[in-house]
C-alpha cells in the first residue's frame, strides 16, 4: 500500500438494524475498518450472516449507518442525502451475486445499459454508442442490445450486469459474489474478464466471497469477516495460504479440493483443528 | 439446476419479450376472452356511434308505438311512452360507459398512486394510507351511496365517482403488495446506485410490475361498476331525461304484463356485458397465474427399450437412458444414452454443469420426473427389478423403503406449519406402523445418529427455528430412517456454507460407512466428489463424459472436458500481480 490517501477508507463502521417494538437492534456489523486503494481489488470472505454483504451494502448507501464513517477519495459519503448519492453514482457501481434477479426482466439489454447513461443525463445518441461501447467491453454480441435477459445463460446476465456498473465508468465497483451463480467454466471466465477489467481502468473492487481460492487468484488483499466483525486482514497470499486466525484456518480447510489425496489429508488435519481449538471463540 | 426444470434451450426458442405481448396474445388464444373482448368493443363502439346509428331519438315518443311488439322500422318494438326501444338501448350505453368510466379512473387515480408510495416508501406513510383504506372498506357501500343521492339528487357522475372512492382500497392493496414484492429486488437497488432519481426507479421499474394486475382488477370492477349502476338506475335512481340500461328494465318491469319483451333488451345487454368483463379479467388473471389454457404438453411416446436385462448384477444399473421434453412440434432430449452402475455400498458421485442433465438423470431414478418429461428408452434396473416397469405404487412404496432421497434447498423441503418431530414420525408411522410412542423414540434417535446436539428440543422446533445446516441434518435424519439400500443426494450441500457443507460431508460418510449403503451424489463441485466418493460420472449436454475411479479421474483425466473443467476450478497457483497505477481516460 502506498501512503496517499485511499480511494475508500471505512472506519469503525457500525450498522444495526432496528428491530420491532422495543428490542435492541441487530448489531450486523461492529466496529469495522477497511482501506481499498485506487486500482486494487480486495476481498471480502465470510459465511451467510457474516455481515460481509451488508459492508457491501453500506458502501452503496443501501444499507443505514449507525456509526463509524465511509469515506470515498477523502470525502464523507456515509451520511449523504439523496441528491449526493445520486452524484456518486458515476463513482460507486455494484455488481451483484443473482444475474437472473438483478435485471428488470422486462427491460431490453439496451435500455438496462443505456439507464444510468440517460439518468446522469447524457443524450440519447450517446448513450447508444456507450452501450454498443458497453457491449464490447465485456465480449458479448452488438445485437444483444435488442433482446431480454432470460434469452441469455447466467454467465451472460453476469455480463451485462458488469457492462451496467461499467456504464458510467465508476471508480469503485462493490461485487457481490459475482461468481457464485455460475457454473465453474463460466466463473474463470467472468473472473478473467473483471481482473482485465481492472488492468485497463484502473478501477478498485470490493469483491465479496466465500469462496478463498478464487479470493486468492482475484484479489490483492483479503479481510476475513466472522460474525459481524473483521478477524484477520492481509495480503491475499499470506491470508489465504498461512492464515493466522484460527477461523480463517477452518474456513481454508474446510473447502473440498479437488484431489482426493490432498483432501483426504485436509480432512485429517481439519479435524484435528476442531479438537485443538474451539473456533467460535 | 435446482428442481427438474427443462432446460434453457426450450425456454429460449420462445423467448420473446413477455410484458409487452404477453397479455393480448393470451387473449387470442382464448376464444371465450376473444368473444367477450369482441363484445366489449362492440359495445363501446356502438354507444360511441349512437346518434348515427339510431334510427329515431332517445326521448322521441312515436304516436301509437307503446308496448308494442317488434315490427317493421322498430327492430325491438316500443316501450311504455312509445319511445323506440333500439333508438334507447343504443343511447343507453354511453351513460352506463361514462359511468364506469368515471369508476374506474377515480379508483385507480386515488388507488394506486397511493399504494405505489406505500409499498414503496413504508412507514408512516403506509401506515396512515392503509389506516385510510381499511376505513372505505368498513363503510357500507350501498348506504353511502344513497346518501350521496339524497344529499345532491340523482346524478350519475357523482354518484359513480363516490363508487369509485369504495373501490379504490382494492387498487390500493393492489398496488401496495406488488410494489413491496419488487422493492427488494436487486434491479431495483442496482437502479438506485445508477443514480436513478426515485420518481423514475417508480416509473420504469415498479409500474410495469403493477400494470398487470391492475387490468385485471379494473375488469373486474368495470362489471361490478356495471351493475351498480343499472341498480341504481332501477330503482329510479338515476338522471330521468337520459336513457339507461337500468332505467329500461325499470320501464320494462312497470309494463311487464302488458308488453313482456321489454325486459330483454335491457337485460340480455347488462347479463352480455358485465359477462365479458368477468371473462376477460379471469382470461387476464390465469395468464399472469401462468395457468394460460390447458397447456396441450403432449405426452411424447417412450420409443421401445433397448436390451432387456443387463448382465450387470449391481445395486443400480442405468444403460441407454434417453430423457425427452415436448419442444414446439419435437422432442428436445435433455438426457442422451445415459448409463452407469452403482454397487452396494459404493459412493458413486455424477457430476456436470447446469444443463448437464445430471439432476434429470437422478430424478428419472427416483420416479419424480416431472409429468411433461418422458423416458423415451433405456433401462433402469434396482436390485435385479425393472424400476420402468414398475407401477407409481411400486416405485413410491420402493422410495420410502429402499431408495432414499435429500434435496438441495433443505428448508423448502420441510412443512413450515409442522414441527420437526412430526414430519419425522408421520412417515415412521405411515410407512413401518410404528406407534405413535415408538415413532418418537425413533425419531429422537434418528435426530442424534445425525448429530443434533439437543434432539429433544429440535424434534419440537418449526422449520424456521433451526438452521440450513440443521435442516440438512434432519432430512438426512428422514432419509436413513428407512435404512435405504440407496440414498441419493441432489447438491446436498450446494446451499450451505462451507463450514456447514464439511460438516454434513462428514455426516454422510459416516452414515454411509456404518450403514455400508449405497450412495448417488449429484453435484456440481468437484471438491465434493473427491472427498466423498468412490468412482465419478462426468456428465456434459445429457451425456456421460468420462467414467472411473475417482482417484485416477482427478490425477489423469482422459477426456479433454474433464481436463479442462479441473483447470477451471480456482487452485491458487495464480496470484494477482501488485498494483500498477493507471491513468484515468475517459472514453466519451
Amino acid at each position: 500500500m502506498n501512503t496517499t490517501e485511499p480511494l475508500l477508507r471505512i472506519e469503525d463502521l457500525v450498522v444495526t438494524y432496528r428491530a420491532s417494538g422495543r428490542r435492541a437492534g441487530n448489531r450486523v456489523l461492529d466496529g469495522i475498518s477497511l482501506q481499498i486503494g485506487a486500482g486494487e481489488c480486495v476481498g471480502l470472505v465470510g459465511e451467510s450472516g457474516s455481515g460481509k454483504s451488508t459492508l457491501g451494502r453500506a458502501v452503496l448507501g443501501l444499507a443505514p449507518v449507525t456509526a463509524g464513517s465511509i469515506s470515498f477519495d477523502g470525502r464523507r459519503i456515509d451520511a449523504l442525502g439523496r441528491r449526493g448519492r445520486r452524484a456518486l453514482a458515476a463513482d460507486i457501481q455494484v455488481v451483484f451475486q443473482d444475474p437472473y434477479t438483478s435485471l428488470n426482466p422486462s427491460m431490453s439489454v439496451g435500455d438496462i445499459l443505456a439507464e444510468p447513461i440517460r439518468a446522469a443525463g447524457l443524450k440519447r445518441v450517446h448513450a447508444a454508442s456507450r452501450v454498443r461501447e458497453l457491449l464490447e467491453q465485456v465480449d458479448l454480441p452488438a445485437d444483444a442490445e435488442s433482446r431480454f435477459p432470460r434469452q441469455f445463460s447466467g454467465g451472460q446476465r453476469q455480463r451485462i450486469a458488469i457492462a451496467r456498473a461499467l456504464a458510467l465508468e465508476p471508480r469503485l465497483i462493490i461485487c457481490d459474489e459475482p461468481l457464485s451463480a455460475l457454473d465453474l467454466s463460466t466463473q474463470a471466465r467472468v473472473m478473467d474478464l473483471l481482473i482485465g477489467i481492472q488492468e485497463r481502468t484502473g478501477v478498485s473492487y470490493l469483491f465479496i466471497s466465500h469462496d478463498l481460492q478464487v479470493v486468492r487468484e482475484m484479489c490483492h488483499r483479503v479481510a476475513v469477516m466472522f460474525r459481524g466483525r473483521l478477524v484477520e486482514t492481509g495480503e491475499a497470499d499470506q491470508v489465504t495460504a498461512s492464515p493466522e486466525h484460527p477461523y480463517t484456518r477452518q474456513l481454508m480447510l474446510a473447502a473440498p479440493v479437488a484431489d482426493p489425496v490432498v483432501q483426504a489429508e485436509r480432512r485429517r488435519e481439519r479435524s484435528r483443528l476442531a479438537q485443538t481449538v474451539n473456533p467460535a471463540a | 439446476m435446482t428442481s427438474p426444470s427443462p432446460i434453457a434451450g426450450v425456454v429460449a426458442a420462445t423467448a420473446t419479450d413477455p410484458a409487452r405481448r404477453g397479455v393480448l396474445r393470451v387473449l387470442l388464444r382464448n376464444p371465450l376472452a376473444l368473444a367477450s373482448l369482441v363484445v366489449l368493443v362492440l359495445v363501446v363502439v356502438v354507444s360511441i356511434a349512437a346518434p348515427l346509428l339510431a334510427p329515431f331519438g332517445p326521448n322521441e315518443v312515436v304516436p301509437g308505438l307503446a308496448r308494442q311488439g317488434p315490427e317493421a322500422g322498430h327492430l325491438l318494438g316500443g316501450d311504455g311512452a312509445g319511445r323506440d326501444v333500439l333508438s334507447r338501448l343504443l343511447f343507453a350505453g354511453r351513460l352506463t360507459l361514462i359511468g364506469t368510466v368515471v369508476t374506474l379512473v377515480v379508483a385507480v387515480v386515488v388507488g394506486v398512486p397511493a399504494g405505489m408510495l406505500a409499498g414503496y416508501y413504508g412507514s408512516w406513510w403506509d401506515s396512515v394510507s392503509s389506516w385510510g383504506a381499511n376505513i372505505v372498506i368498513a363503510i357500507p357501500g350501498m348506504v353511502l351511496l344513497l346518501a350521496v343521492i339524497a344529499a345532491i339528487g340523482p346524478q350519475t357522475i357523482p354518484v359513480m365517482a363516490m363508487f369509485g372512492i369504495l373501490l379504490s382500497p382494492g387498487f390500493f392493496r393492489l398496488a401496495r403488495t406488488a410494489v413491496q414484492n419488487v422493492r427488494n429486488e436487486l434491479y431495483v437497488d442496482a437502479a438506485r446506485v445508477s443514480g436513478l432519481s426515485d420518481a423514475r426507479i417508480i416509473a420504469r421499474h415498479v409500474f410495469g410490475v403493477v400494470r398487470g394486475p391492475l387490468i385485471i382488477q379494473a375488469s373486474f370492477s368495470a362489471g361490478a361498476a356495471v351493475l351498480v349502476q343499472t341498480g341504481l338506475q332501477f330503482l329510479g335512481l338515476g338522471e330521468q331525461g337520459t336513457p339507461s340500461w337500468g332505467q329500461m328494465l325499470s320501464d320494462a318491469f312497470t309494463n311487464i304484463y302488458a308488453a313482456p319483451h321489454l325486459v330483454f333488451p335491457p337485460g340480455i345487454t347488462i347479463a352480455i356485458t358485465v359477462a365479458s368483463l368477468a371473462l376477460v379479467g379471469n382470461a387476464l388473471r390465469d395468464s399472469v397465474n401462468g395457468r394460460s389454457a390447458p397447456s396441450r404438453a403432449r405426452r411424447v411416446p417412450p420409443e421401445a427399450p433397448a436390451d432387456p436385462t443387463p448382465d450387470d448384477t449391481s445395486l443400480l444399473v442405468v444403460r441407454g437412458m434417453q430423457i425427452g421434453y415436448p419442444a414446439g412440434n419435437g422432442v428436445s432430449v435433455v438426457v442422451d444414452d445415459v448409463g452407469f452402475s452403482i454397487a452396494a455400498g459404493e459412493v458413486v458421485g455424477l457430476v456436470g454443469e447446469s444443463g448437464s442433465g445430471k439432476s434429470q438423470t437422478a430424478f428419472s431414478i427416483l420416479g419424480l420426473l416431472p409429468p411433461e418429461a418422458s423416458i423415451r428408452r433405456g433401462i433402469v434396473h434396482f436390485d435385479g427389478r425393472d424400476l420402468l416397469a414398475a407401477s407409481p405404487t411400486e416405485r413410491a412404496r420402493l422410495r420410502g423403503s429402499r431408495i432414499a432421497y435429500i434435496p438441495q434447498e433443505p428448508m423448502s423441503n420441510l412443512d413450515p406449519s409442522f414441527t420437526i418431530g412430526a414430519q419425522l414420525t408421520e412417515p415412521l408411522r405411515a410407512v413401518r406402523g410404528l406407534s405413535r410412542s415408538a415413532a418418537r423414540a425413533r425419531a429422537l434417535e434418528l435426530l442424534e445418529e445425525v448429530g443434533i446436539a439437543d434432539p429433544a428440543r429440535t424434534f419440537a422446533s418449526y422449520p424456521h427455528q433451526i438452521s440450513g445446516g440443521m435442516a440438512q441434518r434432519v432430512l438426512i435424519a428422514g432419509a436413513v430412517s428407512c435404512d435405504p439400500a440407496l440414498l441419493i443426494a441432489d447438491e446436498p450441500t450446494t446451499a450451505l456454507d462451507v463450514t456447514v457443507q464439511a460438516e454434513i460431508l462428514d455426516l454422510l460418510r459416516r452414515l454411509q460407512e456404518e450403514r455400508g449403503m449405497a450412495v448417488l451424489l449429484v453435484t456440481h463441485n468437484f471438491g465434493v466428489v473427491a472427498d466423498l466418493c468412490q468412482r465419478v460420472v462426468v456428465m456434459r449436454t445429457g451425456r456421460v463424459v468420462e467414467e472411473g475411479d475417482v482417484t485416477a479421474v482427478f490425477a489423469d483425466p482422459r477426456e479433454d472436458y474433464t481436463k479442462q473443467l479441473l483447470s477451471a476450478i480456482p487452485n491458487g497457483t495464480r496470484l494477482r500481480a501488485p498494483v500498477v497505477p493507471v491513468s484515468r481516460r475517459k472514453t466519451s
